[in-house]
């Protein structure tokens, strides 16, 4: 049921217009970050404003919506979020990823292959992935617009002398098309190849920061590295304890005060669906 | 001298004026490779600004800087695309700062300040930007073992001096310094003075120096510039200039060097 008082997915057609202008034009220049006038969304910045906003600028009347947070449906944003669009649109919601047309997420891209004719729209607090490095933002777009990017290999160079080996393990740097470097958001690298060359359209929405960038589908997205440092997608080094599935990522979780601990599926979905068809890992009841 | 008959930098009549007050005006010479020259002057007597115009930091109100790039010859870099000239800014020129501080990511690691110019023009073989930063730091009296060391941990000598590998890394072919021993004690100046002039001479370096120290320009240029309000008062070979000084202004500063 549509609560009346609201417009389709919460936003007046005149800010979803403009939403969707900015998305368009994402989509046109893969990577780059477009300004948008970011509205004032019933929920607190860092919670998915940005995230929210696309979506709603993209959701029709006939789509399937799916929201996850760290790959869980059943997590408080992504429950009160996929509630959110349920009463002010009236769609359909699911926790199906294949049955999804629009997929929202925080942090993860979801582990089953996505198909063309989705979107998934993904939530990001710092859009700038020079920001670290450059605090200045007229400098950083600067940067940009003449592909100055040495500075992106002295963070991965700074890593490497530190730790010995590239220890950023989620926001991995990617370069789009060969142009622009852009902030996949904080998805574990582990995502990262996902990324690249998806049959899937991917919006990704940073309210605080007012930026919305795209990547069409079969969009070629390369994660930097060093030659003699290649990128590397690395994940927890054990089977999920639930459904024994040796390549997905994982989330620790602690079990007692005693040391006890147990790995399992961060992606719900993917996880259930496993146990369901029968699979089952050492952890499971 | 003679098979080098293409100046690699030209200046036509630089200006550059802020409102009605003047910052420099009517600035022309040539400069030629492996020349050192030395510009002096009071403070607000536009060496900076001069200086500043000529890196590319500071657009000119008018004037020509004619600079010899590898690729396509003589080039005006004023008119020159922005693209282009940090292109320049990065491999054919350094800028030593003043102040270490201007010139270096104090956050980042001295073997990563060392690196950036080499990863910024695409270096991306990490043993090999290492072995260079290693290979610099050692060229300008570092020990290696502070590679990995903030700047931040450094004295104000050693971050000078770190400033200066940063920029000659890429092979550089002309320098801009502004007044790279200032706020340094006269034997660190000592030492570092001894260093440039290691390097000038070994990699064939041309350079111009801004300062108000006699003694820097006396050890480093071969060519003098003498500015007062603006203007060029005086130019010559630098011993010239200062044992035979003929404007009434460079007599002034060369009788106010205290001799000891």
């Amino acid at each position: 049921m549509t609560d009346q008082p609201y417009n389709f997915a919460y936003l007046d057609e005149q800010t979803k217009r403009m939403i969707r202008r900015a998305i368009l034009k994402g989509l046109a220049i893969p990577g780059y970050q477009v300004p948008f006038a970011s509205r004032e969304m019933p929920m607190p910045y860092g919670w998915g404003t940005g995230g929210v906003q696309v979506s709603a600028a993209v959701l029709t009347p006939s789509d399937r919506f799916k929201v996850i947070d760290q790959g869980a449906d059943d997590t408080t944003n992504a429950v009160s979020i996929r509630n959110f669009f349920r009463r002010t649109a009236g769609i359909e919601v699911t926790t199906k990823t294949t049955d999804a047309t629009v997929i929202q997420t925080r942090h993860r891209v979801p582990e089953t292959a996505l198909h063309a004719g989705q979107v998934l729209v993904y939530q990001v607090p710092i859009p700038e992935p020079l920001r670290f490095l450059e605090p200045r933002e007229t400098e950083t777009r600067k940067m940009h617009a003449l592909e100055d990017y040495g500075l992106m290999h002295v963070k991965l160079y700074e890593d490497i002398s530190r730790h010995g080996h590239i220890a950023t393990a989620y926001a991995y740097p990617v370069k789009v098309e060969g142009r622009y470097v852009m902030d996949p958001s904080p998805i574990p690298k582990f995502d990262n190849p996902k990324v690249s060359d998806c049959p899937a359209i991917q919006l990704f929405g940073a309210g605080r920061e007012q930026r919305i960038y795209a990547l069409p589908p079969y969009t070629r997205v390369v994660s930097l590295d060093f030659e003699d440092h290649p990128f590397e997608a690395s994940k927890a080094d054990h089977p999920c304890g639930l459904c024994g599935a040796e390549d997905s990522y994982l989330d620790e979780v602690i079990t007692d005060d005693a040391g006890g601990r147990m790995f399992v599926c961060s992606d719900t979905d993917f996880c259930e669906t496993r146990q369901a068809a029968g699979h089952r890992g050492k952890d499971a009841a | 001298m003679s098979e080098h008959t293409q100046p690699l930098l030209s200046v036509r009549d630089i200006a550059k004026r802020y409102g009605s007050h003047i910052g420099c005006t009517d600035v022309s010479f040539d400069l030629y490779p492996g020349e050192v020259m030395g510009i002096v002057g009071e403070s607000g007597s536009g060496k900076s600004t001069l200086l500043n115009c000529m890196a590319g930091h500071l657009t000119p109100d008018n004037g020509q800087v004619i600079f010899d790039t590898r690729a396509d010859g003589p080039r005006d870099t004023v008119t020159m695309s922005e693209p282009e000239r940090r292109m320049l800014a990065r491999t054919d020129w350094a800028f030593v700062h003043q102040h270490a501080r201007d010139g270096l990511r104090m956050g980042v690691s001295a073997g990563g300040n060392v690196g950036e110019r080499l990863m910024a023009v695409g270096a991306r073989h990490y043993g090999d930007i290492r072995d260079k930063a290693t290979d610099w730091l050692d060229r300008v009296e570092i020990a290696p073992d502070r590679i990995d060391d903030r700047p931040a941990t450094f004295s104000g000598g050693m971050q000078q001096r770190l400033q200066i590998a940063r920029n000659l890394v890429t092979g550089p072919r002309l320098v801009f310094m502004d007044e790279p021993t200032g706020g340094l004690d006269v034997s660190v100046q000592a030492r570092l003075l001894d260093l440039l002039r290691g390097l000038v001479r070994d990699m064939g370096l041309s350079a111009i120096i801004v300062t108000h120290d006699l003694a820097v320009v006396r050890l480093l240029a071969d060519r003098l510039m003498v500015m007062k309000s603006g203007h060029v008062v005086e130019q010559g070979l630098t011993d010239q200039v200062l044992d035979d000084p003929q404007h009434g202004y460079t007599q002034l500063l060369v009788s106010s060097v205290l001799q000891v």
